[in-house]
């Protein structure tokens, strides 16, 4: 379990984080949303004591941050962009040095590998990778250590579909094995498919937390529903009471005369309910 | 312990690959072997080349080849990584100084060997040349840890070489450089090496060369210190 209370981080006299708190609960997918200097991986390098902090207290599996030691880094896993990989080295010699740091064999090697779809490049040097693969090969080196609690700073930034679909699959089976996993992300769609929980950060505070499709309907002022006809015709109606009669009967009158194609509720998404919090975007 | 090893062994992987490093540590024994079997001069002293290269080697390879990897992992970020994995800066610096060592050690074997160098004096040699390798890998490192990217370690380092290099050359030409240049451990290694097959160091030198190695680590730790060894 991890839990923050009140942590405050400046640089300067910038503060990057104020007051921030949660609580994240074992075998949980934890999202830390907001844009580009939020504070997203000021937290991360807090939490994982890169980076000591002014005000408040963080606990990780029992254990304050401040006083980690190192075999307690070592049930980290952690992927972040400034990671480098060594680019001469192969994938399989990247990962061995952090094998024989962490002591652990050949056969986690291998099983990290095709867990992240790399082993026919075991042999290739980081530096011939695409963006992908050095992008799984950063995953592999951050579960090589079997983590209990595994950080990941934006996992998918500038990954195509494709790969952030790979990575996202690789995320929920560490979830299902009972890994705490904490991800920092700006891609509102990364969070609403991925996430259990989530707090939206905006200049270094929280300005909202919960479920993602709960939030998205606590910010759903307008209540409405899209219906789509036969003929491709875009309909909106209103969901309130007031309104009931009326949009059941439009509703009922399209079912009769077999014109509806489909109709879904027209809720607002995270980057709307983000903008609507702080006028600000998330994807920036 | 197991950490020091991990970054021992990725040192060997990587450095096959790095031109820039296996430079430094193969372009003076060689020159050494080429210049010492073909240019023959009449007059010339005993194991000139050998003599002259080998200070130049101390010096130079440790001080461009520690700075070089330092700074290449702070700038890639790896060094952030293996920090993260519980290396501890000591273990890390540990790893590629002896690996530093070692390939400097080798370089100089070979190069006094292959001048012919007899068993008793080599061994002597060998001690003079052990004690500049790791003062100089000391400064190497302590301009790693102090330059933010290589770009910064080069512009650094090659001043900082050059003097260290440089100066006994000189001063075997000109006496008022000679003045200053007795003050820097790599001349006083220099004229310890002077009647090669009768090494010996002076008390006056021993005094140079403890300051310089003192002045050296208080360098190293003030960097340390300020810098860190992530860019943070």
């Amino acid at each position: 379990m991890i839990s923050v209370t009140g942590i405050s981080k400046s640089f300067g006299d910038k503060k990057v984080l104020d007051g921030v708190s949660f609580s994240v609960e074992d075998g949980e997918i934890f999202g830390l949303l907001g844009p580009s200097g939020a504070g997203k991986t000021t937290l991360i390098r807090v939490l994982t004591g890169q980076l000591k902090f002014e005000e408040g207290s963080a606990m990780i599996n029992g254990k304050e941050v401040r006083k980690l030691t190192g075999a307690d880094k070592k049930k980290f896993g952690v992927m972040m962009d400034d990671f480098g990989l060594y680019e001469r080295l192969t994938c399989y010699q990247n990962l061995k040095v952090f094998a024989d740091i962490y002591g652990v064999g050949d056969e986690e090697i291998a099983t990290v590998l095709r867990e992240v779809k790399l082993e026919d490049a075991v042999k290739k040097e980081a530096k011939k990778l695409s963006k992908g693969m050095k992008e799984r090969l950063r995953l592999a080196r951050a579960l090589l250590a079997k983590p209990k609690v595994l950080f990941l700073d934006e996992p998918t930034s500038g990954l195509d579909p494709q790969t952030s679909s790979e990575i996202h699959e690789i995320i929920r089976k560490r979830k299902d094995a009972g890994t705490i996993i904490f991800l920092t992300t700006h891609n509102m769609t990364e969070a609403e498919k991925l996430c259990d929980h989530l707090v939206l950060l905006n200049e270094g505070k929280i300005v909202e937390r919960g479920v993602p499709k709960e939030l998205c309907l606590r910010y759903d002022h307008q209540k409405r529903i899209e219906l789509v006809t036969t003929n491709g015709e875009t309909i909106s109606l209103q969901m309130d009471r007031e309104n009931a009669k009326k949009t059941s009967s439009q509703i009922a009158e399209f079912l009769k005369e077999g014109k509806l194609s489909t109709i879904h509720s027209k809720e607002p998404n995270l980057e709307t309910v983000f903008m609507e919090l702080t006028g600000r975007k998330l994807e920036v | 312990m197991r950490e020091a090893v991990a970054v021992f062994r990725k040192q060997i992987l990587d450095t096959r690959k790095n031109r820039a490093v296996l430079i430094q540590f193969i372009m003076f024994p060689i020159m050494t072997i080429v210049m010492n079997s073909a240019i023959k001069v009449d007059d010339m002293p005993e194991f000139f080349y050998l003599k002259l290269f080998s200070i130049m080697y101390m010096a130079m390879a440790p001080i461009v080849s520690m700075s070089s990897i330092i700074s290449e992992e702070k700038e890639k970020g790896t060094l952030r990584a293996l920090m993260m994995s519980n290396v501890r800066p000591a273990s890390y610096l540990a790893g590629v100084g002896v690996y530093d060592f070692q390939c400097c050690l080798i370089g100089t074997m070979l190069m006094s060997k292959t001048c012919g160098l007899d068993d008793g004096p080599w061994w002597r040699y060998l001690c003079v040349i052990m004690l500049g390798l790791v003062i100089s890998i000391v400064l190497g490192a302590s301009i790693g840890v102090l330059a933010k990217d290589q770009m910064a370690a080069t512009s650094l380092a090659v001043p900082v070489m050059c003097l260290f290099t440089f100066l006994p050359m000189m001063a075997q030409f000109n006496d008022t450089i000679a003045k200053v240049a007795k003050f820097f451990y790599t001349q006083q290694l220099y004229l310890a090496l002077e009647d090669i097959n009768n090494v010996k160091i002076g008390t006056e030198g021993l005094i140079i060369i403890a300051a310089n190695a003192i002045v050296i680590l208080a360098f190293f730790v003030l960097a340390f210190r300020k810098e860190g060894l992530t860019n943070e």
